[in-house]
């Protein structure tokens, strides 16, 4: 027998956390992303991460062909996508056994039944039907027969094929879990309006599987309730999910149109940092030069070819990457030429983890080249900051004369967020250091007193023709010089110039306790987990710790040392195996610096940083 | 189109630099130097839009040497730079000054990519097939079984063609020239110049160091007329001290004939086209090994990659809603928090 629950109350939750996995052709990222944005206009704070196989087609029903995606949204501030899921959604065995780790015990799964055929559980390598065995016992499965009933809901529905209805059935799913959160189908349909516009059919059949889905999971008896997540409370304004890739992507053109430069991008494919290339190209009416080159050497090369022609130019690698741009980018260090080195940090060494991401391209990125050679380092720490942090890298390499290595990561980087959107004109000035007049005395590497930017004069300028280079320079006429002298003031000249960089940027701050018994220190990417870990730990009555990201690595904010003395015990937090610490250690060796580190291609848990942090208070 | 138009005029005076040249005395590296410095004036480009990129190598000190914009870089990577630059700022006119190790070894790969892209700049090869500035490696232009530093029981990789190599990746301008002949240089400097897309140019450079003589057998003022056959494109394809001898088609082969011998009459000789798409001809020339072929080899003008690209951004440009960064930031999917 039936029963409605319509007129059951949904419970109220502050946060909850959802994964959908299926094969790679079952439209889970679409599944995800649907009900993340419907959650989102319906004023959630959310974080999403996708998770999908390497390989472009995978095997259907295989381990390794599994893709999901997980979105946390929230009455409360969200950081990031969720440890522990609420609920897992699995369309068969192998998106089950892969996922079945983080979700736990009396948490929800619902799965398709029809996909659990013995082909499918072989596949998987299930010995036996985890849905018969007894195995599952501890959770709430929701066992639905999804295929059969999105077939059935499209029995009178003409020209679709057999393969369109199937495709159909994440739908279903997304339907259920729409009701079991109180969510409305508006957003959705409205979406397959317009995806599917001049298809009536495929309108037709995937807003019928929707809210099949939607009243089969409301007539269920196997879910006792509906749930609901209040809007949070965020900032009024204009919104948009934004994924960090295209933040960084937005980020420079917002600088190049602020700067008033074109904006050239020099870029060789690599995962995870591709998407910027890919987002960047669309923007040819912006002026954007995107140039695919041949190799990542050839990016950054051409990058530094545009800087000197007078672009703001940038060049978006991972870290195998930027190990072959190194030269170059001492070569720009030389020639103090302002140039941009995006790096999304993935799982390393060598070709490593692709997918995955780490923190371990910091002292690459610190000191990766020959010679002295230093440069500006910044790392992006949210989805949506990584819009700031690319304008600022943009910033400060044009006002500095000087490359800047932005780090951002693949976790990060494939994550999403709500962006209150920012105007161009919200965004501070961005100086540069162009000249188009001869003047007396004048040289290539005449400097700007207070930052030791040198002038950046531009072929195509009648008077200023020069030559610049690799080789050592005399540090007033630029010419070239192997002096010994000359060369100890010019290593000096271009760290001090890094050094001074410490003038025009923000000075560290704190959150929470803003000095006490302990400071949690990260950097880049991992801030989301550590300030949901903070915030658990604070929460729980640990009102003496306090929480330092740090987003400028070199040069650090002037008042690093002024934080670090105000609190009895530090621990700085990364994905590798200690690179921060290392140069924490060595600028601050009056402090003693706990650490904890993970090295596993995966972010920290709130679980794993709060024992770390007991061990300490 | 891009026009370039002179204000003013110069001499090659206005494109010396005032550094002190620092190749080895009798070098062919000042003929290089000396015939640019004479080109430029007949370009009719302003200075200010001159723009040299070397790499690492005894040529890539060049850009130092003239009064220019210029970039010494690294070691095979002028191809990148120079199109950055050039990609920047297509007023400008931009000449890659490379070796046969910093273009065809280290550089390799960008100098085929190069080529295949047709980028409207210039790209001269100083070809010693010898390393100079390491002291005396063989390059890949180095001879089979040549003595070298790094071979001293003779070369075992057998070495590139450069224009070979270049008419493979699809090279729209090939011209190859005697590194003691600066007045057919300069001019092959000029069309350089005039062409519509990458320009390459071999200069047959003798290093008096480490590799002397290596081109004397074709490019000694003794032998050079009977050695080597200087293309000019309408004309035939003629030469000799007394220009009599001239080159047919037989079968797959291009054959030495002699004019007035065995019933061979001038309008037996083939003719040079050089624009012809087709490089069928102009590999069979670049091969050739007697005579050697210089002169403008190959120049067929196509579409450039600026082309290509601008017409795309002009496409998109028309039809696109997006005239600002904001108007693409608060477009699509975006919803307000009140």
């Amino acid at each position: 027998m039936i029963t409605t629950k319509k007129n059951l109350q949904p419970e109220v939750l502050e946060a909850v956390v959802v994964r959908f996995v299926g094969d790679s052709g079952d439209g889970m990222q679409l599944t995800g992303t649907q009900f993340t944005d419907t959650s989102a206009m319906f004023g959630n704070d959310i974080a999403t991460f996708p998770n999908y196989p390497s390989e472009i087609r995978a095997p259907q029903g295989s381990l390794y062909g599994v893709s999901g995606f997980q979105v946390h949204i929230g009455s409360v501030e969200v950081s990031t996508p969720g440890d522990n899921l609420d609920l897992l959604v699995a369309m068969n065995p192998a998106g089950l056994k892969t996922n079945l780790y983080a979700v736990k015990p009396g948490h929800t799964i619902i799965v398709d039944t029809d996909s659990f055929t013995k082909k499918n559980l072989d596949k998987a390598e299930y010995k036996t039907n985890p849905l018969e065995d007894g195995s599952l016992d501890n959770y709430r499965i929701i066992q639905v027969d999804m295929t059969s009933l999105t077939k059935e809901a499209l029995k009178d529905v003409e020209g679709l094929d057999n393969k369109a209805i199937t495709r159909s059935k994440n739908m279903f799913s997304l339907g259920m879990v729409y009701w079991m959160y109180d969510r409305s189908l508006e957003h959705t349909v409205d979406f397959f309006n317009k995806k599917f516009k001049g298809k009536p059919q495929l309108i037709e059949a995937n807003t019928r599987v929707l809210n099949a889905g939607y009243y089969f999971a409301e007539t269920l008896e196997l879910i006792p309730n509906s749930y609901t997540i209040s809007p949070a409370k965020m900032a009024p304004g204009t919104y948009r999910i934004i994924g960090g890739n295209t933040a960084t992507a937005w980020g420079l053109l917002a600088a190049a149109e602020k700067s008033g430069l074109e904006l050239f991008l020099g870029s060789y494919p690599i995962t995870p940092a591709t998407d910027i290339l890919h987002e960047l190209v669309k923007h040819k009416h912006f002026g954007v030069k995107a140039f695919q080159a041949e190799d990542e050497i050839a990016g950054v090369t051409s990058a530094i070819g545009a800087a000197f022609a007078g672009d703001l130019a940038v060049t978006t690698t991972s870290g195998p990457g930027l190990a072959l741009k190194g030269e170059a980018i001492g070569l720009a260090v030389m020639v103090e030429l302002p140039l941009v080195v995006i790096n999304v940090q993935r799982g390393g060494p060598s070709t490593g983890l692709p997918t995955k991401t780490e923190q371990s391209d910091l002292l690459q990125a610190m000191y990766g080249r020959n010679g002295e050679s230093p440069v500006i380092v910044i790392a992006a720490s949210t989805p949506a900051n990584c819009f700031n942090f690319a304008y600022e890298a943009a910033r400060l390499a044009l006002e500095h004369m000087t490359p800047v290595i932005l780090l951002t990561d693949g976790y990060i980087a494939n994550g999403s967020a709500p962006w209150k959107i920012k105007s161009v004109a919200e965004m501070p000035e961005i100086r540069n250091h162009k000249i188009t007049e001869v003047k007396e005395n004048w040289s290539p590497y005449s400097r700007e007193e207070k930052s030791l930017a040198r002038n950046w004069p531009v072929p195509g300028t009648p008077g200023l023709e020069h030559r610049i280079g690799g080789l050592e320079k005399d540090s007033i006429t630029g010419n070239i010089s192997y002096e010994p002298k000359n060369h100890e003031e010019m290593t000096r000249i271009r760290a001090e110039k890094v050094r001074l960089v410490q003038n025009n940027i923000p000075e560290l701050k704190t959150e929470f306790a803003d000095s006490g018994d302990l400071l949690v220190i990260g950097w880049g990417g991992t801030y989301g987990s550590l300030h949901s870990a903070v915030k658990q730990f604070s929460d729980e009555g640990h009102k003496n710790v306090g929480f330092a990201h740090f987003n400028y690595i070199n040069p650090m904010p002037k008042n690093t040392e002024e934080i670090l003395s105000k609190y009895k015990k530090i621990i700085v937090c990364e994905l590798n195996s200690g690179q921060f610490v290392s140069i924490l250690k060595n600028r601050f060796s009056k402090f003693e610096f706990f650490q904890h580190n993970k090295v596993q291609g995966l972010p920290f848990s709130n679980e794993e940083l709060i024992h770390q942090f007991k061990l300490l208070v | 189109m891009e026009t370039i138009t002179a204000e003013k005029k110069y001499t090659f005076k206005d494109f010396t630099s005032d550094q002190e040249v620092r190749w080895c005395p009798g070098c062919d590296d000042y003929v290089i130097l000396r015939s640019m410095q004479k080109a430029l004036p007949e370009m009719n480009v302003n200075k200010e839009d001159v723009v040299f990129i070397s790499g690492i190598g005894c040529s890539s000190r060049f850009p130092y040497y003239m009064d220019a914009y210029g970039m010494h870089t690294i070691h095979g990577r002028a191809p990148g730079i120079a199109s950055g630059v050039k990609l920047a700022n297509p007023n400008l006119s931009v000449w890659i000054m490379t070796g046969d190790g910093d273009s065809m070894a280290i550089g390799g790969n960008h100098f085929i990519h190069l080529l295949r892209r047709n980028i409207n700049l210039n790209m001269v090869i100083f070809n010693n097939e010898i390393y100079g500035l390491t002291k005396g490696q063989f390059s890949p232009t180095s001879l089979l079984g040549q003595k070298t530093k790094s071979s001293p029981y003779g070369n075992t990789q057998p070495p590139f063609s450069p224009g070979e190599l270049a008419l493979g990746a699809n090279a729209r301008f090939f011209a190859r020239i005697g590194g003691n002949n600066p007045k057919d240089m300069t001019q092959i400097f000029i069309e350089a110049h005039k062409f519509k897309g990458t320009s390459l140019i071999e200069v047959l450079q003798n290093c008096v160091i480490f590799n002397d003589g290596c081109f004397d057998e074709v490019t000694d003022k003794d032998v050079k007329e009977d050695k080597q056959i200087y293309l000019e494109h309408g004309k035939p394809m003629i030469f000799g001290k007394n220009r009599e001898k001239g080159l047919v088609l037989k079968g797959l082969k291009l054959e030495v004939v002699t004019i007035g011998e065995n019933g061979v009459t001038q309008e037996d000789i083939l003719v040079h086209d050089a624009n012809a798409q087709d490089p069928t001809l102009h590999q069979m020339l670049v091969r050739l090994e007697y005579p050697l072929a210089t002169g403008i080899i190959r120049s067929f003008t196509d579409v450039t990659f600026e082309e290509r690209e601008n017409a795309i951004t002009a496409q998109v440009k028309a039809v696109s809603k997006f005239k600002k960064a904001d108007d693409l930031f608060f477009s699509g999917e975006t919803y307000e928090i009140k």
